[in-house]
């Protein structure tokens, strides 16, 4: 058994625990090791740097601020809103039907071909760090400034009104 | 003087234009000053205008001056502009509107003094000057149209002037109604002269028109809608039910509008187009018929009216079928002096009509007036010597003007003489009835009314008394040889009408033939003035309701209004009531209607869709995207 | 590193997609059976991983780096997205004392 067999089950029974554990820590938990194993698949294709970056600002900085929302809203088991058996099933069996015709879709295509490293190196810290200095300098500053309107954006929202005079 | 020929219409233009703007804030004598004013300066640039003519008519030249104002448009072939042309045609027409326009204005002040709707009327009146200027100013047909359709518009709005009363209102749209019929054959009349000369332009089509053969079948057709037209514009039969009811409007209007001047356009047209109805003796035929009949008709109708202004109306429409007459017999200079001097003594008459009517407290029927020859001595005097003008009696303006058409009626056919003479004969009752009935025998108003019997202001009477100069004298113009006279106007006319003159010479009538008719329409006149005499003053023999026989015909005006109403407005009242309640309303709303409530409908069912509910919107969207994949996979 | 790569190719880029696709799918289950808007939105960064694992297989089998540069891109957006998204939620909590996705059903006619 390849390793990466392995590690997709893994991916998928955390995946699926996520949505369907009641409490929300419990589910944000399973994300991030859902994350976790998204990280070594990263390895796996030899990603080194989408692997460092997906551990530490998925797991480490956007997990961080769900769980920092849940525990700021006080969510627990308790309080959770869940939807009627029924709209469960359906919603099951949509997603299930996407699935299927997404696989469907992919038949038509020949794609058994092994996946085949030609360069091994581009993955690489250096090698993207090139790619991404050179070819993509301008949206790499612009996607600064889309972090920094967002973040703005954020704690706009997220303030309290002033009192009105 | 030629170059101010422009400021000739723009005067009363701008007389509208203030007046009407301000006609809420100005004070009543400076509207009347300024309206009669603007009016009055145009008289003096028409006289001027007219001695410039004149002199050169003098000098022996064709005297035909343009003046081009501007190009006003120009499409493919056609190109119109608007240029004003004098000739001796139009400059005597400049004349009788300025002139008896100016009078009417200034008899107006005085009769409408009292009125809430002062600066309106004038406003009107300017304006209804202003189009009428352009009538006869203008060089092609298309001008002329825009001066004829706006007179009607204004005889509409004065007719209706006093709109709060429904009975004028709807006299006011059964004049615009009916003058669109004939409208409606100006316009055809315009297509078909453009279809065939490629020209509006007077000059041009005149010149083109000489080169067609006599009967030539477009010719006719051009003629005939023309005449339409004058019949709709000068209330010949069958479209003269318009004009009695029009009455309803204030007297100087009925005065100026539809006794002066604008019921006289009719005449100016065919005046004008001589040559092409010179050229259709079918439509010459045509036209002396219609207006003996319309001169009988009104004549006979005018007999036993009571209303004192419904009998100048029909006399009027009996005037008219008189010019009608001349046109078509080829009396064209005869027709257009009985244009002239009819409308000094129908002017006269109406506003001598006006001011008894003034006197009497707005009382129209002449069975409540009589002996007001001591109380109204001025009205009196001018009003005998307009109904012995229009009577026909030497040597007053009436008698000339409608011997010269008699005499050219007697020259085509004697029957033609004795039908116009016929009329002449009832003319002349009716008129001396109306005199004898208001102004003899003894008073028959209320005890209220007797007290307040007065003579008019001098704005009012001074107009009369011009007016009656007028129609004493208005006959020299054109005295025919058999007296001695020099036939003036018909030589200040002659370049007009030429052309019809080298195609159809005028009829020569020996003198003593001529004495004889003059004679026997003088002593027909005489005689029955005296028997009107005779009736009204010393048997005192006031009519009343009850008639029979042809009295009764006479008095409900031989029921035309009731058979217009039964020939075509009640069948065309049916027949809407049909399409409004099985087209209209079943067809067109219904479709409409269904059309509506279908998409409201659908709208009510489709937006439960809508249930706010962001789940739902979201299964929606899977559901698309699973649909688009599974097309993708079938079209594959 | 060599084992990695000797692992790797006995996987056929196939199942890549299927995973993807697979897990892509759970990620659109959980945003339908959810009314809560927080894990929800776990949902979408779920089905967004999806896509980058994807993206990045990609990259590897072409032996194009603009795929991984993509998939960082990707990451920011993300992490921008989750930044507003959660300071809307806290806006909405602070306004029906809720973060059930039903308590918005203002979207309506």
């Amino acid at each position: 058994m390849s390793l990466f067999y392995v590690v997709a089950l893994l991916s998928t029974f955390f995946a699926l625990m996520t949505i369907f554990t009641k409490n929300p820590v419990h589910s944000v938990l399973y994300l991030v090791i859902t994350f976790f194993t998204f990280t070594v698949h990263y390895i796996l294709l030899n990603a080194q740097f989408l692997a460092v970056v997906n551990f530490i600002v998925y797991m480490g900085a956007i997990m961080v601020l769900f769980l920092f929302v849940l525990m700021l809203l006080n969510m627990n088991e308790d309080v959770e809103p869940m939807k009627s058996t029924l709209v469960k099933v359906m919603a099951v069996i949509a997603g299930c039907c996407l699935f299927v015709t997404v696989c469907g879709a992919l038949h038509l295509f020949d794609t058994q071909t092994p996946l085949i490293e030609k360069d091994p190196s581009i993955g690489l810290v250096k090698n993207l760090g090139q790619v991404l200095f050179k070819e993509f300098l301008l949206p790499f500053e612009l996607s600064s400034l889309l972090l920094l309107t967002a973040m703005v954006g954020a704690v706009l929202l997220a303030k309290k009104e002033p009192k009105r005079i | 003087m030629l170059a101010f020929i422009w400021l000739i219409p723009l005067l009363p233009l701008l007389g509208f234009i203030i007046n009407g703007l301000g006609q809420r804030s100005f004070s009543k004598s400076f509207i009347g000053i300024l309206a009669s004013g603007a009016v009055f300066a145009s008289f003096i640039l028409s006289v001027a205008v007219f001695s410039d003519v004149w002199s050169a008519r003098q000098a022996g030249e064709e005297a035909v001056f343009t003046q081009e104002i501007f190009e006003w448009f120009a499409v493919g072939d056609l190109q119109v502009s608007l240029t004003f042309l004098v000739d001796p045609l139009s400059s005597i027409m400049l004349l009788i509107i300025t002139g008896i326009g100016f009078l009417i204005h200034l008899y107006a002040i005085g009769y409408m003094k009292h009125d809430a709707g002062f600066g309106k009327f004038f406003a009107y009146l300017n304006l209804f000057i202003f189009f009428m200027l352009l009538l006869v100013l203008g060089s092609n047909y298309l001008v002329l149209f825009i001066g004829w359709e706006g007179v009607g518009l204004c005889s509409y709005l004065l007719i209706g002037f006093w709109y709060t009363n429904p009975r004028y209102a709807s006299a006011a749209k059964k004049a615009f109604v009916m003058n669109r019929i004939g409208d409606l054959g100006f316009l055809l009349a315009l297509f078909f002269i453009f279809g065939t000369f490629g020209t509006l332009e007077y000059a041009g089509i005149f010149s083109a028109a000489k080169d067609f053969p006599m009967g030539d079948i477009t010719l006719l057709t051009i003629t005939l809608l023309l005449f339409i037209a004058a019949t709709g514009k000068s209330a010949q039969i069958p479209l003269f039910t318009w004009l009695p009811d029009a009455m309803a409007g204030p007297t100087p209007v009925s005065a100026l509008i539809h006794a002066a001047t604008m019921v006289t356009a009719g005449i100016y047209l065919i005046a004008r187009s001589n040559i092409l109805f010179t050229l259709s003796p079918i439509t010459l035929q045509l036209i002396t018929i219609i207006g003996l009949a319309t001169a009988l008709l009104g004549a006979i109708i005018a007999l036993t009216q009571t209303d004192i202004k419904k009998v100048l109306a029909y006399s009027t429409v009996s005037q008219l079928g008189y010019m009608f007459v001349g046109l078509g017999v080829g009396a064209f200079t005869g027709a257009f002096f009985h244009v002239i001097t009819h409308a000094f003594f129908k002017a006269l008459l109406f506003l001598g009509a006006g001011s008894v009517i003034h006197a009497m407290s707005d009382e129209q029927d002449m069975r409540k007036m009589g002996a007001l020859k001591k109380s109204l001595p001025i009205t009196f005097s001018t009003m005998l010597i307009g109904t012995i003008a229009i009577a026909g009696i030497p040597p007053f303006s009436g008698f000339f003007s409608k011997d010269e058409i008699l005499a050219y009626a007697y020259a085509a056919h004697p029957i033609y003489w004795v039908l116009g003479f016929l009329a002449a004969l009832c003319t002349a009752f009716y008129m001396f009835r109306l005199i004898f009935l208001t102004f003899y025998g003894s008073f028959r108003g209320t005890a209220s009314q007797q007290e307040h019997l007065h003579e008019s202001p001098a704005s009012m009477t001074i107009p009369l008394i011009i007016l009656a100069i007028l129609a004493m004298v208005g006959g020299f113009l054109n005295v025919p040889e058999a007296l001695g006279g020099g036939h003036a106007l018909a030589n200040f006319l002659a370049p007009i009408f030429a052309d019809s003159a080298a195609i159809k010479a005028a009829p020569t009538i020996a003198h003593s033939t001529e004495y004889l008719l003059m004679g026997v329409s003088v002593v027909g006149a005489l005689v029955m003035a005296g028997y009107a005499y005779f009736l009204f003053v010393k048997k005192a023999d006031i009519p009343s309701e009850e008639r029979s026989g042809m009295a009764k015909l006479s008095y409900h005006k031989f029921y035309i209004d009731e058979l217009y109403d039964w020939l075509l407005v009640n069948p065309l009242k049916w027949s809407s009531q049909v399409f409004y309640t099985v087209v209209e309303r079943l067809g067109i709303d219904g479709l409409v209607n269904g059309i509506g409530r279908g998409i409201g409908g659908a709208g009510r069912t489709v937006r439960l869709l809508q249930s706010g509910y962001i789940t739902f919107y979201l299964f929606m969207m899977v559901l698309g995207v699973i649909l688009l994949f599974v097309y993708g996979l079938v079209s594959i | 590193m060599e084992n990695i790569v000797q692992n790797l190719q006995t996987v056929p880029l196939n199942h890549y997609i299927l995973f993807s696709t697979l897990i892509f799918s759970i990620g659109v289950i959980g945003v339908l059976i959810r009314r809560n808007m927080i894990i929800m939105m776990m949902s979408i960064e779920l089905m967004l991983n999806a896509v980058n694992l994807l993206l990045a297989a990609f990259s590897v089998h072409h032996g194009d780096s603009s795929g991984q540069v993509f998939v960082f891109f990707i990451m920011a957006l993300a992490a921008a997205e989750v930044a507003v998204g959660l300071a809307i939620i806290i806006m909405v909590y602070r306004n029906t004392k809720s973060v059930d996705i039903d308590a918005l059903n203002k979207l309506r006619w």
